[in-house]
């Protein structure tokens, strides 16, 4: 099915950048008008996955050339769930950004920059193209090394350097695989490489292949051993900045290897066996970092890398079960993530500080705001009924049917940890009485007027109702996530959506 | 840079290559040339006016910073792919006149994209250029 609605995710976010750049000094409208878009961008994307749930996938092919020789933009269940997720992350965080983003850093392009930022996202999401996923992943790169670096200190020149050169190399290494594909095939459609592909019948070179891919998209999704680029630079930029990486940038690497994973290469013993060592390592890894680290922004920095190891487990596995544990928890963790770097811009609002040891008696102050940051952290961490509970009872079951006792082990030391470094967080920041000596810092919160406050409390408030619904609707989530996972496993009907109108004109 | 040979050539090579740049924009779609290299050729006659007149001047001459070319380009490329949505096509789909016009040949929707990077490319190679000789400037 042709639809145009389709582009509207990416195209809106250019047209609005370009708006916004017209108005590049005046920081006020700036504002209004990318809050403006952003809602719409929510509800267009609800409208869309909507549609793809009701009516399966829809694709456009662009400038009308026909599937395996042009571009083609595809929309299943997948991509238009991931595009949602972007658009709430996208909506909270530019309201957020509209009082937590100085107006210096405003007046250096911050706004066009963001949408840049999450046009690129959405056109990772919905193109059906190798090649163009490779541009969107430039275009990705670019605007996040800017919105990085703006401001221009010193750490955050040095956290750049590390992000850029990083994802160079992935990019490099993600370019070197599509041109092997390409030579071996002849193609970059998607859905054509699933079928050519599966034909090729030296599977050695295959799997070499989709080890470059892996490496790739293990870059950009820091999993171990290519993660140290991430908790060397997500704590450097200001929290609005950081929300966006911490809840999207590695999920896309994510949502890669899951694409490329089940449709083109589909995972074979060695394959597998590589992704759960590697989802194990990530996980272990993870959460060791996590502990010894005493700020929060680096706590939450390591805490993404050993939570993808969740997902990359999922892939790992393979089986249906698995990917949808995988599935629900990246809908669950884009939610959490983002929303965890909102509250610790909140906290460094009030307190001055992120380090763990100088804050402390935030539930004095404030009690309410406590109980609702409560919530994203236990979210977080997957007490029962919270978000991050219900994929791993997916996880474990594939785990057990599949008598991969390492992973199981790894989840349970991953979760177990999490559990303790938010206990930790807890105690530190909400509850233990405010450390004496230190120069007391002004409650910058405390002196914003209503308005402010609002604008920063909201996007917290909305996300948290997300994730809890995410917690306490699981049943529709899951639904979601198992329907999503048979399009995975069984990816005929995105090839035939692609490929199967196909009609060469002499 | 003053001599007074690239001074009074640059005085003619300003709307010669210009002009020059305005034909590759135009052959640009069947053979090469284009908005990219249009739009360079159209930079590069700016930057020789800088070398042989001073930053300065060449600022006098553009009346408006180059920068503001780059969302004009931007927003003339998204639209001409937004055309063919209004009569039904994918978005980006090449819809074009049935008759050539004189001089500019065949117009459609992809000339008007060639336009908006021409203006894009103008404004980014001048805004970068001006930037870098305006710091260097300073330190001198």
């Amino acid at each position: 099915m042709t639809d145009n609605h389709i582009v509207l995710p990416v195209i809106t976010h250019l047209f609005t950048a370009v708006v916004l750049i017209f108005f590049w000094k005046k920081t006020r409208i700036s504002r209004i008008i990318s809050v403006v878009a952003n809602s719409i961008l929510v509800i267009s994307s609800f409208v869309l996955f909507t549609r793809t749930w009701n009516a399966g996938v829809f694709t456009m092919q662009a400038g009308n050339w026909p599937a395996p020789f042009g571009i083609t933009f595809v929309a299943d269940v997948f991509s238009s769930t991931m595009v949602l997720l972007t658009s709430l992350s996208g909506m909270a965080v530019s309201m957020y950004s509209a009082v937590g983003v100085s107006k210096a850093r405003m007046k250096f392009g911050y706004f066009p920059l963001l949408h840049f930022l999450l046009m690129g996202l959405n056109g990772a999401f919905l193109t059906g193209d190798i090649f163009n996923l490779y541009v969107w992943f430039e275009i990705i790169i670019i605007s996040s090394f800017v919105l990085m670096t703006l401001g221009g200190r010193k750490p955050q020149i040095e956290g750049g350097i590390k992000y850029v050169a990083a994802n160079l190399m992935a990019s490099v290494i993600f370019l070197t695989g599509i041109a092997i594909l390409y030579g071996l095939t002849g193609s970059l459609n998607m859905a054509d490489l699933s079928r050519k592909v599966a034909l090729i019948p030296n599977r050695h070179l295959i799997n070499i292949t989709a080890l470059l891919f892996l490496v790739g998209f293990g870059i950009k999704s820091a999993v171990f051993p290519l993660f140290l680029w991430l908790p060397s630079s997500y704590h450097t930029p200001p929290s609005a900045i950081a929300a966006v990486f911490g809840g999207l940038l590695t999920k896309v690497g994510v949502y890669a290897l899951l694409r490329v994973f089940t449709l083109i290469f589909v995972p074979d013993d060695f394959i597998a066996f590589t992704l759960m060592a590697v989802a194990t390592a990530t996980l272990l890894t993870g959460a060791f970092g996590a502990i010894i680290q005493k700020d929060i922004r680096r706590i939450l920095s390591y805490l993404i890398v050993c939570h993808v190891g969740y997902m990359v487990a999922g892939l790992g596995l393979f089986t249906e079960t698995a990917l949808t544990g995988s599935l629900f928890y990246l809908i669950h963790d884009i939610m959490v993530k983002t929303n965890l770097f909102l509250v610790s811009g909140l906290i460094y609002k009030i307190k001055g500080t992120i380090k763990l040891e100088q804050a402390g008696s935030l539930y004095a102050a404030y009690p309410k705001l406590s109980l609702l940051m409560a919530l994203v952290l236990f979210s977080m961490v997957g007490v029962p009924p919270l978000s991050g509970f219900w994929p791993k009872i997916y996880l474990f079951q594939a785990a057990f049917a599949a008598h991969s006792y390492t992973v199981i082990g790894a989840i349970i030391v991953a979760s177990f940890f999490t559990l303790y470094i938010t206990a930790k967080l807890w105690a530190e920041v909400f509850w233990k009485d405010a450390p004496t000596g230190v120069a007391r810092h002004s409650d910058l919160y405390n002196r914003m007027n209503h308005y402010g406050k609002a604008l920063l409390v909201t996007p917290v408030i909305l996300l948290a109702i997300v994730t809890l619904y995410i917690g306490l609707g699981a049943e529709n989530i899951a639904r979601v996530s198992v329907h999503i996972a048979q399009e995975l496993m069984d990816p005929s009907p995105y090839i035939n959506a692609v490929l199967g109108e196909v009609v060469l004109e002499p | 840079m003053k001599t007074i040979i690239l001074k009074t050539a640059s005085r003619y090579l300003l709307p010669l290559l210009l002009l020059f740049s305005v034909f590759i924009l135009l052959r640009g779609h069947y053979l090469p040339g284009g908005g990219f290299v249009g739009g360079l050729v159209a930079a590069i006659s700016f930057v020789l006016h800088a070398f042989a007149n001073g930053l300065s001047n060449t600022r006098l001459l553009l009346k408006y910073h180059p920068r503001i070319l780059i969302p004009i380009g931007l927003g003339l490329s998204l639209l001409s792919g937004f055309v063919p949505m209004l009569f039904g096509e994918p978005f980006m789909k090449g819809l074009w006149f049935p008759e050539p016009l004189p001089v500019i040949g065949m117009v459609g929707s992809a000339l008007f994209f060639d336009i908006g990077v021409y203006f894009v490319v103008i404004g980014v190679t001048l805004t970068i250029l001006f930037t870098i000789s305006e710091t260097t400037q300073l330190e001198e």
